[in-house]
């Protein structure tokens, strides 16, 4: 369809610039000016973002070759060979180039001089009227193989973003204006607010003027605008524009936007694919990309299911959540019980109508309009009545959290089912829940495996395979295999999996696939935040509790259409509009206001801006994306790409973690900066040693350590050893890879959870860690050790914010880092304070280059390992003179990139021989710690990981205090070597990795052990 | 409401007396291992043990007794836990492995119904027999957050799965039944979130597999005889809660296991 509309669109164009050619050659120059000017003038948001443009067209140029061509549909390629022919005159460098003179060009009268692309595709469009099918395709396949810019055109066409719309009519009507409009449509690329102000008035205009449009659209080739239709939650359809090349994230934005929602990242947009599959959007990619059709609808779902909506930051929060729920019950999705779809039914009444009122007329009328239960009936209705009476004087927040209570406990709840077969055929259903993998026949469970059994989730065609970790008496871990209906019902499967262990048991999501256990296939990771650190983060969340209504008056309506089940998503499909057609009608049929869309427009371009630059400092939710973005492998690229970004997005963090110090100081933003100096740091110790007792005991506070300077190594960690180890080898193979990757190779993938992940049960303690290590940070930071963290509390809020952007960019900091060999302190990721970078010194562990990166189960036992010498972070590098000895098994997965399927079991975990004498430095006191917290030790875990020569130990700790928890982790790199080792390598490496495994924490101290028998050399 | 906050609230018992021909059901002479086959049932000791019973729970624990009066055509129909499963304010009228037993089912139905639960039965669906279901309430733990249901000589998957279709807001989970007839000889609750079960292996089997399959962390209590594992918590009125378990004779190893403030019954 898009492609036969192009066409005539183009057509059109031609003849309309034919006419209007001769008035123009002034203009046209003019134009040219303008334009540039208004791109000058539009800095903020029309020079970058062209830029932007370019870089995206040259990544999608990369890719095409590989890629593109797996998108096409099967007839695409056929014809590919025309595509070609049109392609060949331009290379794709060309085609950039003459997209930027395009723009000024066109209005130019000569077409000839526009050559390129355009001329081509005109020329043939004007013969091929009478063959218009076959041209479409050959505009569609060159767009789609080679010509970016074509492509957009194309569809820029069929979608008819409102604000283009506009401008064209505008042209039709005077032509004098075209330049304005040029302007505008510039503009409107770039989402000026401005921009949209201007199409907004021309917007009114008639319908025939819209085909006269494309001219223009076909012309600007940048940004195409598309109206996305998504379905929320309580029935409703918000219609929003985006870009076409926009990534998911801008799509997710604007309907947090819309509904004013803080804590996001419990919810999803989801797509029907060709398949009429449910998909779950994935912001990191362009939606176009993912969607593959022209049907840009989405449905606003809940993705993770809080286990305990009650710990939700906001009654906004719960309330989606409840919308979600009811129609999860109503529709069956969620199955409960006679009593218990009577109970949530009338905690609904109560919420949505409020007091039951006897007076009203026929009580039942409402009720019967409203959907709560798949069976509905009279009976039912009765007992909600009832039950809704007993409900009198609850409010609607109230009545809504008594919903969630009961519906939490159902024991479906949270579960998304997949159809399968096990490895004999017979039909099951596979779930996946917060707590892991479940398995029913029929509605019986059968078998579960928790996060924690699991070691690896795989799939490969229509197979899914976990590897179960082995249980107490068993030797070795299995695998079990299961059948799915399709290969893509597979990696939907796989994708979910990956998704909920990541939201639900990480601290941070897993660095992006440069993990060498992944070869094959998808790279897929979760990229947004952990539940952890949306806990954290909504902790943060300091406003006045959003007005919003609670009616379901749209439900309802719809119910009355006779759409019984409330399905957002269906409701969407059943919508089914053709895009275009949207675009008339739904823009102006939706009382979307000028307002609106002004807003709208703003909002974008105000991302467009955080993207591009550093993130803007007023707006939390802003940043909180970045974090997002920074975590996903998208971020990490564009980190690298734009390193001045991280430090901005640190900023505010660091604000929050002075809160946390309790220093009234700190909080001032720019005292914030400073604290994060200090907070960079990573506690690093490396040493030898022979037993791990060892360690803790001698863990003692260094005398170097500054005040600010000594941080707590404390990271979460447990996960990201293994990890990080790993990608530093990998690390710059696996950017590419993920890069090229993002096309997903279908047929296998492989994600080993437990390598990365923490243990579920310190899921909390995590937290309580963290803010730990804020306190101990800020003890340090401005006594060293006197000052006890009362402050706790405070800190736990900032805190996570602080950490997670940290972390990110660390994350980001570190994969460039280690692949470089950790020695650019300089890199180092924003928030780093100075001081940190500096001491980001070379350390001997980086000789362990190819690390072999070992997934070891989370008990492993901790080989004994001792810290080292304790680094306090810039100032004092503490060398070991002495290296200390220690035979290690490696274990080599180098091939494993190709290999693909190399599985690391646990029991490959290398083991470390201590032979050397433990020489034991202590900078850092881990009497600090102790008074740091004053909270109980609730779970202690210990991850080690062992590279050549490197054994890393990480402990997490929970504490409560008063009614906060927090998470501390410390970390423990043990480095034995059998040559000097480089302290400051080492301890700047450790820094690193830290950072990047833990985003959402801020390393609070760094201590530093050398250990050797010889006690001699204690600093 | 729809869900149980604590295990082991409960306001009524339903007990069914022994009859004169006890012991020639054929249940106990096939299954009761703990009890020596051969030797002859006691009529006398049953009835005797049966009025402690009814004397605990009502006078004891408080419970509001409903007392079915013995069927001497129904030889087991003492086994009233069988014929029923019944959760908040919904009986399961179960569908026993043996067609003997069905017509225990039948006294059962009135007093529930007169109880004013919601009755559903197994066998109501699928030309009867809600496709060759069986199940029998001695074959399901229900812990206060879930079911398990033991696949077992008298409880098919079948049987489960109405089970699950009928108590809809639980997870219900299938574990084989290894070391005893069923289940519930191997394993019931000591307490909220405790379970107690036999020290025997099969039971372990039956435990691990329980571990396996719930979202829950549960306390265990092993006790050295199976005998002992098999009990009622009551959770009182006034806040006291009984464990009724056999007499220190049945199972003297596992009174030292025990919890301290129980009532002791039969």
């Amino acid at each position: 369809m898009t492609t036969e509309v192009g066409s005539e669109t183009e057509v059109k164009e031609k003849a309309e610039e034919t006419a209007t050619q001769p008035d123009q050659p002034e203009k046209a120059t003019e134009d040219n000016q303008e334009v540039a000017n208004s791109e000058n003038a539009t800095a903020e948001g029309g020079e970058e973002e062209v830029e932007v443009v370019v870089e995206e067209e040259e990544d999608k140029k990369e890719k095409d070759g590989k890629g593109i061509s797996r998108f096409l549909p099967p007839w695409l390629k056929k014809q590919k060979s025309q595509g070609q022919v049109v392609a060949n005159e331009t290379s794709p460098t060309n085609k950039v180039i003459s997209e930027a003179t395009e723009e000024e060009e066109a209005p130019a009268p000569a077409p000839e001089t526009n050559g390129h692309i355009e001329e081509v595709e005109e020329k043939e469009e004007v013969q091929s009227e009478e063959v218009k099918q076959k041209e479409a395709e050959s505009t569609s396949n060159a767009s789609a193989d080679t010509q970016p810019a074509t492509e957009e055109k194309v569809t820029e066409s069929t979608a008819q973003s409102p604000g283009e719309a506009k401008s064209a009519t505008e042209d039709v009507k005077e032509e004098e204006q075209q330049q304005q409009q040029k302007k505008n449509e510039v503009e409107g690329k770039s989402i000026e607010p401005a921009a949209t102000g201007d199409g907004k008035g021309t917007a009114d205009e008639g319908l025939s003027s819209i085909f006269q449009s494309p001219l223009r659209l076909v012309r600007r080739n940048k940004m195409k605008l598309v109206v996305c239709h998504v379905a929320l939650l309580d029935g409703t359809d918000f219609p929003c524009e985006v870009e076409k090349r926009a990534k998911g994230q801008f799509l997710f934005f604007k309907v947090y936007e819309h509904l004013n929602l803080m804590e996001r990242d419990y919810f999803g947009l989801t797509y029907k694919d060709s398949h009429e599959q449910r998909c779950w959007l994935d912001p990191t990619k362009d939606i176009k990309r993912q969607i593959r059709s022209n049907n840009w609808q989405f449905s606003f779902n809940v993705k993770f299911y809080p286990p305990d909506p009650s710990l939700l930051t906001e009654d906004i929060t719960r309330y989606l959540l409840c919308l979600q729920l009811r129609e999860d019950v109503a529709s069956g999705r969620l199955p409960c019980s006679f009593v218990t779809h009577a109970l949530l039914g009338s905690y609904t009444l109560q919420a949505e109508h409020g007091d039951y009122e006897p007076d009203q007329p026929q009580p039942l009328d409402y009720i019967t309009k409203q959907s709560f239960a798949p069976n509905q009936n009279k009976e039912m209705e009765e007992k909600i009545l009832e039950l809704h009476k007993s409900h009198r004087g609850m409010n609607p927040a109230q009545a809504d959290t008594q919903f969630l209570e009961n519906a939490k406990k159902l024991s479906m709840y949270g579960v998304d089912l997949h159809r399968a077969k096990d490895s004999e055929g017979v039909d099951i259903m596979l779930g996946v829940c917060a707590n892991g993998l479940l398995v029913y026949k029929d509605k019986l469970r059968i078998n579960r495996f928790a996060w924690p059994k699991i070691l690896k989730i795989s799939y490969k065609r229509n197979n899914y395979y976990i590897k179960i970790r082995p249980g107490e008496s068993e030797q070795f871990e299995s695998t079990v295999g299961f059948k799915l209906p399709n290969h893509r019902s597979a990696k939907r499967l796989w994708k979910v999996c990956v998704e909920n262990h990541s939201f639900f048991r990480l601290n941070s999501p897993e660095v992006p696939p440069k993990a060498r256990f992944l070869t094959l296939g998808s790279k897929f990771r979760y990229s947004g935040r952990t539940q952890t650190q949306t806990r954290l983060a909504s902790s943060l969340i300091d406003r006045p509790a959003p007005n919003f209504e609670r009616t379901s008056s749209k439900r309802i309506s719809r119910s009355l259409d006779g759409a019984p089940v409330i399905n957002i998503t269906e409701a969407g499909s059943e919508n089914g509009h053709e895009p275009h057609l949207e675009l008339h009608s739904d823009s102006k049929d939706h009382d979307k206001t000028q307002e609106d869309v002004l807003r709208h427009q703003a909002s974008i371009s105000q991302l467009k801006r955080s993207f591009m630059e550093a993130p803007p400092p007023s707006p939390p939710q802003p940043n909180q994306w970045e974090k997002r973005f920074s975590s996903s492998p998208a971020a990490t690229l564009r980190a690298q790409h734009h390193p001045p970004e991280q430090p901005a997005a640190s900023v505010p963090t660091e604000v929050s973690a002075a809160d946390n110090n309790s220093f009234p100081d700190t909080k001032e933003p720019g005292k914030t900066a400073q604290v994060e100096i200090e907070e960079t740091h990573v506690i690093q110790e490396v040493s030898k040693e022979t037993k791990p007792a060892t360690v803790t005991v001698t863990v003692s506070p260094s005398p170097d350590a500054p005040e600010g300077v000594a941080l707590q190594p404390e990271v979460r960690e447990q996960e990201v050893v293994v990890v990080v180890e790993e990608a530093s080898d990998t690390a710059t193979r696996a950017r590419q890879e993920s890069v090229s990757s993002e096309s997903e190779s279908d047929e296998e993938a492989e994600y080993q959870p437990n390598l990365p992940s923490p243990i579920s049960h310190t899921l909390i303690p995590e937290e309580k860690e963290e803010e730990v290590e804020e306190v101990e940070r800020e003890e340090q930071g401005e006594q060293e050790k006197g000052v006890e963290p009362a402050p706790i509390t405070k800190e736990t809020a900032p805190h996570p914010i602080e950490a997670s952007q940290s972390a990110q960019d660390v994350e980001r900091e570190n994969g460039a880092e280690e692949e470089k060999g950790e020695t650019d302190d300089s890199t180092e990721d924003p928030m780093m304070t100075p001081d940190e970078v500096p001491n980001g010194h070379a350390l001997p562990e980086e000789e362990a280059p190819g690390m072999a990166a070992l997934a070891e189960e989370e008990e492993a036992k901790v080989n004994g390992e001792s810290p080292m010498a304790d680094s306090e972070p810039r100032p004092q590098v503490i060398c070991c003179s002495e290296p200390p000895v220690v035979k290690t098994e490696m274990v080599t997965i180098s091939d494993t990139f190709a290999a693909q399927k190399t599985h690391i079991t646990t029991k490959e975990v290398p083991i470390v021989h201590t032979e050397t004498k433990t020489i034991t430095y202590e900078a850092a006191q881990l009497d600090n710690n102790g008074e740091g917290d004053p909270g109980v030790l609730m779970t202690a875990q210990t991850i080690t990981s062992e590279s050549l020569c490197t054994t890393t130990t990480t402990h997490i700790t929970k504490t409560l205090k008063g009614g906060l928890s927090e998470t501390r982790i410390e970390k423990r790199i043990v480095i034995t070597g059998d040559s000097d080792i480089d302290h400051d390598q080492a301890l700047a490496q450790a820094i690193k990795e830290a950072k990047e495994q833990h985003p959402d924490m801020s390393v609070t101290r760094v201590v530093v052990h050398k250990e050797t028998e010889l006690a001699e050399e204690d600093e | 409401m729809a869900n149980v906050c604590t295990y082991g609230r409960f306001t009524h018992a339903i007990v069914r007396g022994v009859p004169t021909s006890f012991g020639r059901g054929g249940e106990d002479r096939a299954e009761e291992g703990a009890e020596p086959a051969a030797a002859t049932v006691d009529l006398a000791k049953a009835q005797r043990q049966f009025g402690v019973l009814t004397g605990a729970l009502r006078q004891k624990v408080g419970l509001q007794l409903i007392e079915i009066p013995p069927d001497p055509e129904l030889p087991d129909s003492w086994r009233v836990e069988d014929v029923a499963v019944i959760q908040g304010d919904t009986a399961l009228i179960t569908r026993p492995f043996r067609l003997q037993r069905r017509a225990e089912a039948e006294a059962v139905r009135r007093v529930v119904s007169e109880l004013s639960l919601t009755v559903v039965e197994m066998g109501a669906e699928e030309g009867g027999d809600s496709g060759g279901a069986t199940l029998e309430g001695s074959d399901v733990l229900f812990t206060g957050r879930e079911f398990f249901v033991g696949i077992s000589d008298h409880t098919n998957y079948r049987g489960a799965e109405v089970l699950a279709d009928t108590f809809r807001d639980f997870a219900v989970s299938t574990v084989p039944v290894c070391g005893g007839a069923r289940l519930k000889n191997i394993c019931s609750m000591g307490g909220p979130d405790t379970i107690v079960i036999s020290n025997s292996d099969g039971a372990k089997k039956t435990l691990r597999m329980m571990e396996q399959l719930t979202d829950h962390r549960y306390e265990v209590l092993a006790v050295p005889e199976d005998a002992a594992a098999n009990c009622i918590y009551v959770r009182g009125a006034n806040q006291r809660d009984f464990l009724l378990h056999r007499p220190a004779e049945e199972c003297p190893e596992s009174m030292e296991v025990g919890p301290r403030n129980e009532r002791t019954l039969q």
